[in-house]
């Protein structure tokens, strides 16, 4: 190889470049990339909210049943979760040292994510798909 | 000579209590503190929508503790903290482009953030008493 290499590191393993933990610059790349889409999904939900302030339950459930609304509203639950994933995972990583509590919190954190989606997917798609 | 050096009271740099904290510091600290406090505001989003969707007493409950006057703060400062999240990741894409990141300029951007979501949380509850009052 012509460069100087003083890591112990292959060629192949420095030309794929994915690091310890296998995933390269993913989850910066991600955490921008949900930055972006929630922009316009955030906007979407606080207008939504706007809109549905002071408004009863059978209005509401037929607002958030629209496919019109429900989708842009999953839509931004994907967002959203997957980059607040990130975002806890990075304050964790930075204030826990704790051999054990670190894994602990970063492993929540994922469940805390994934049963917020699971059950706001499915009053979405309840209400979508006819209450 | 080095005695002499060693008893001589030392400059301190600058303390904690007389440390004034430069915008772009305070608005970073916001940004982590925003974004943690909305992670967890889902949960009321969450418990909202599972309410529409199954339990009118639940849907009710909601209905009318958001109308209270410490439901309507929470929602203020709900709305607040979104916003100013929001503000400060754009800062945050604008830097990845690396533009921005020059000492006046970056002290003009933070101030900007906080000017803009203050800005914008009033014009969305103005918007909110116009169209019910």
């Amino acid at each position: 190889m012509a460069h100087e290499n003083s890591k112990m590191q292959t060629p192949l393993r420095r030309v794929r470049g994915l690091g310890t933990a296998h995933e390269g610059t993913g989850h910066f790349w991600v955490q921008r990339l949900t930055a972006v889409s929630n922009i316009p999904l955030v906007l979407f939900f606080v207008g939504l909210m706007i809109a549905l302030d002071g408004r009863n339950f059978a209005d509401t459930r037929a607002v958030i049943g629209n496919p019109i609304v429900a989708l842009p509203l999953l839509l931004a639950l994907l967002s959203i979760l997957t980059h607040m994933r990130l975002g806890m995972q990075v304050i964790i990583e930075d204030y826990v040292h704790s051999a054990l509590l670190k894994p602990v919190l970063v492993m929540l954190n994922t469940f805390y994510v994934v049963v917020i989606g699971a059950v706001s997917a499915f009053a979405i798609l309840k209400l979508a798909f006819g209450g | 000579m080095s005695q002499q050096a060693a008893s001589r009271p030392r400059p301190l740099s600058p303390h904690l209590t007389i440390y004034k904290p430069p915008i772009t510091m305070a608005m970073s600290i916001i940004h982590r503190i925003t974004g943690g406090a909305l992670y967890f505001g889902t949960l009321l989003v969450a418990w909202w929508l599972l309410a529409a969707a199954t339990s009118q007493s639940q849907f009710v409950f909601l209905s009318e503790w958001s109308e209270t006057i410490i439901g309507r703060l929470i929602l203020v400062l709900y709305t607040w903290t979104l916003m100013h999240h929001m503000m400060g990741g754009i800062r945050h894409l604008v830097w990845d482009t690396v533009h921005g990141l020059e000492k006046n300029n970056s002290r003009k951007i933070a101030w900007a953030t906080l000017v803009v979501s203050i800005t914008l949380t009033a014009l969305i509850w103005a918007t909110v008493i116009w169209t019910k009052g």
